[in-house]
């Protein structure tokens, strides 16, 4: 019986293991530090959003008076300076692009980017943004190492300036090989390599609120419901033990 | 007061049935953690009708609105991210607590006689709980919605001669469409939670008949006379249990039983509400990742896996070779928990007292159920398949050992009465 137990449990270990080895990303992704009380990021990812990406990309699950209120951008100051195609306030996120039209320019429609965070996660966004590189054979002149062959240009090119693919020589199967290591930028950008980084992850940080917009306000009610089952099992047990005095 | 229970005593049996069924109910006094589930389940089957009631409301069952307006309650209704967390987390939580629930009848072998109907009632609830989790899981129409359906349903065109025509019958479409999402909506939300509630009536009415098990599997019931009445308990039981027999070592389900489950409820809550408030994707294995996209029929995902639950009889499906023999496999693997009292031939019900080979063939079968499971999520790799036929051989070798040893089991002495 103990010679069982040994065996099932090696079996099990040796599947763990093997487990282990089973996942692997083409590139390793960068923690992206997302803090959803950051409301200034918030703000400056609401700002690149709605400048760079929803020219292509909707956000039509996402309304903009719900944004500004989460957000703590002033209702009038948010129309004026974050809403650019003439809906209400109360209106959802969405863009004039035709699905057909994008199909058309970019060989496949520009996704809503409103839950892409809960489909990808937060560090692919992060890393993503970060992993545009030249490439001279692809149509818009750039790759990205996360989404290899992607259809969307680098939007962000102006702000990072031109980046360009670093490799290093590995010994991939018995031969050398080159590697992605990163990416070098050449410097005309309008931002620093460091305020760049910060850029990527204020929009990956927006796009993690319009994915869970309620996250805050259910962690906050989290807490009050874990206090008040806490005084529940109190008064559980309590109750419990004052009834199993009879049965003794 | 009492003439109004009065009134009402002589036109309904209202004090009766609540007597029977709980104020004199005998249950015995030994239950341990393991006989927290059935109360639990039931707990979580009132949490998703109720929130399902208000999921309802606003709900847009069309293949152009259901993935809207599942955001749209997420995002624009007064808390109904509480509701719809409630509801998909309640679904893990029901196969969760179902497993242990079954998994304790197992180890203490509450499906023998005279509790196979009991067993088979179970397995039914068990049955329809898998068609609804299914076709719930459909209505976000979320990309894994849809190419999980797609999946699920086209193992029913392995079966020969009328599989296409059936696939086509249960889509109503030949693809899965918006007439899918329809019928798996009117049967969601009215046809199988009318089948569930009516089963797990008559599971509670089963286990009434026939009085509850016990960890020691030892019975309650002791012929009529004896027992002295000094070793009798103290509690008054409805006559209907004491009219043949001498009941012992037992206390009424109420109010002893249900505020003792208080506390297990609230231990539950404290599971259960951390993945609501604070894990309602449980790292992708309640809600999977690619569900947060629409369903797109032209955009097959690059792993397509069924939900956790499923996936112990996933792993199994995929471990064979041949389609038609793997769906063989799979609902056998269901069959085989169908007829488990009559493969079961010992006279004694609890693992406490039976062999070793017994506790060890038990312990196996759990262990593969949980790595067939693990297995079903991950993708059909050569080394992970290899092992999931492994485990669904020891899945299976569970029953036919038992039939065979169960015979002329070497087990130990059951004692008269619980003792402790």
């Amino acid at each position: 019986m103990k010679q069982l137990i040994k065996n099932t449990l090696l079996v099990a270990a040796s599947l763990w293991s093997v487990a282990s080895f089973a996942a692997d990303p083409t590139v390793p992704l960068d923690k992206a530090n997302v803090d959803l009380h950051d409301k200034a990021s918030l703000q400056r990812g609401a700002q690149l959003f709605m400048n760079y990406c929803l020219g292509c990309h909707s956000m039509q699950y996402q309304r903009y008076n719900r944004t500004f209120r989460d957000l703590e951008i002033p209702e009038e100051l948010g129309v004026e300076n974050l809403q650019f195609t003439g809906e209400k306030v109360g209106d959802l996120i969405t863009n004039a692009m035709a699905t057909e039209d994008a199909g058309n320019w970019f060989g496949t429609a520009a996704p809503d980017l409103t839950l892409v965070a809960r489909v990808r996660g937060a560090d692919w966004i992060y890393t993503y943004l970060r992993s545009f590189y030249v490439d001279e054979s692809r149509p818009f002149g750039v790759n990205n190492a996360v989404f290899p062959n992607v259809g969307m240009p680098h939007v962000l090119e102006e702000l990072q300036g031109i980046p360009r693919k670093t490799t290093e020589q590995r010994m991939i199967d018995g031969e050398m090989q080159d590697v992605y290591v990163g990416i070098k930028t050449d410097g005309s950008g309008m931002l620093t390599d460091a305020e760049y980084d910060q850029a990527a992850l204020d929009l990956t940080s927006f796009l993690v609120y319009t994915g869970e917009p309620m996250m805050l306000e259910q962690r906050r009610i989290g807490w009050y419901v874990f206090g008040f089952l806490l005084v529940f099992l109190v008064f559980a047990v309590l109750l419990k033990r004052e009834f199993f005095k009879d049965v003794k | 007061m009492n003439k109004l229970i009065a009134w009402f005593d002589e036109r309904i049996p209202m004090t009766k049935t609540w007597n029977i069924h709980l104020a004199q109910y005998p249950a015995p006094k030994n239950f341990n953690f393991w006989y927290i589930f059935g109360v639990l389940a039931t707990l979580v089957l009132v949490n998703q009708i109720l929130t399902g009631i208000w999921l309802t409301m606003n709900y847009v069952p069309s293949a152009e609105g259901a993935f809207a307006s599942v955001e749209f309650i997420m995002r624009d209704i007064e808390y109904g991210w509480l509701l719809r967390y409630m509801h998909s987390t309640g679904a893990s939580a029901f196969f969760v607590v179902v497993y242990l629930h079954m998994f304790r009848g197992m180890m203490y072998g509450s499906y023998q006689k005279p509790r196979e109907l009991l067993w088979v009632f179970g397995m039914l609830i068990f049955l329809v709980l898998m068609a609804e989790a299914f076709m719930g899981y459909l209505l976000p129409w979320g990309q894994m919605s849809y190419w999980g359906a797609q999946v699920i349903i086209s193992l029913f065109g392995a079966i020969p001669i009328i599989g296409d025509d059936l696939t086509l019958w249960i889509r109503g479409d030949y693809v899965i469409s918006g007439a899918t999402l329809n019928r798996f909506f009117a049967l969601h939300v009215i046809a199988l939670p009318l089948v569930l509630v009516i089963l797990v009536f008559l599971h509670i009415i089963a286990l009434h008949e026939v009085g509850s098990n016990n960890p020691e599997g030892v019975s309650i019931k002791k012929p009529k006379g004896s027992v002295p009445d000094s070793e009798k308990p103290k509690f008054t039981f409805h006559e209907r249990f004491t009219k043949k027999y001498d009941i012992v070592d037992a206390f009424p389900f109420f109010p002893y039983y249900i505020v003792k489950d208080l506390v297990g409820v609230a231990i539950f809550l404290f599971f259960f509400c951390y993945v609501i408030f604070f894990a309602p994707a449980m790292g992708g294995l309640f809600l999977e990742p690619p569900n947060f996209e629409a369903a797109n029929p032209l955009k097959t995902p690059a792993h397509i896996a069924p939900v956790w639950y499923f996936t112990p009889f996933y792993a199994i499906l995929r471990a064979v070779p041949d389609k038609l023999l793997g769906v063989i496999l799979m609902f056998g693997a269901i069959v085989a928990l169908f007829v488990l009292p009559w493969l079961d031939r010992g006279k004694v019900r609890s693992v406490r007292y039976r062999s070793a080979l017994h506790k060890v063939n038990l312990t196996v079968f759990a262990i593969s159920f949980i790595a067939l499971g693990y297995l079903g999520l991950k993708p059909a790799t050569e080394v992970y398949t290899m092992f999931a036929r492994i485990f669904t051989f020891l899945y299976f070798a569970f029953f036919v050992l038992l039939w065979f040893y169960s015979k002329n089991e070497n087990t130990k002495p059951v004692p008269e009465r619980i003792t402790k």
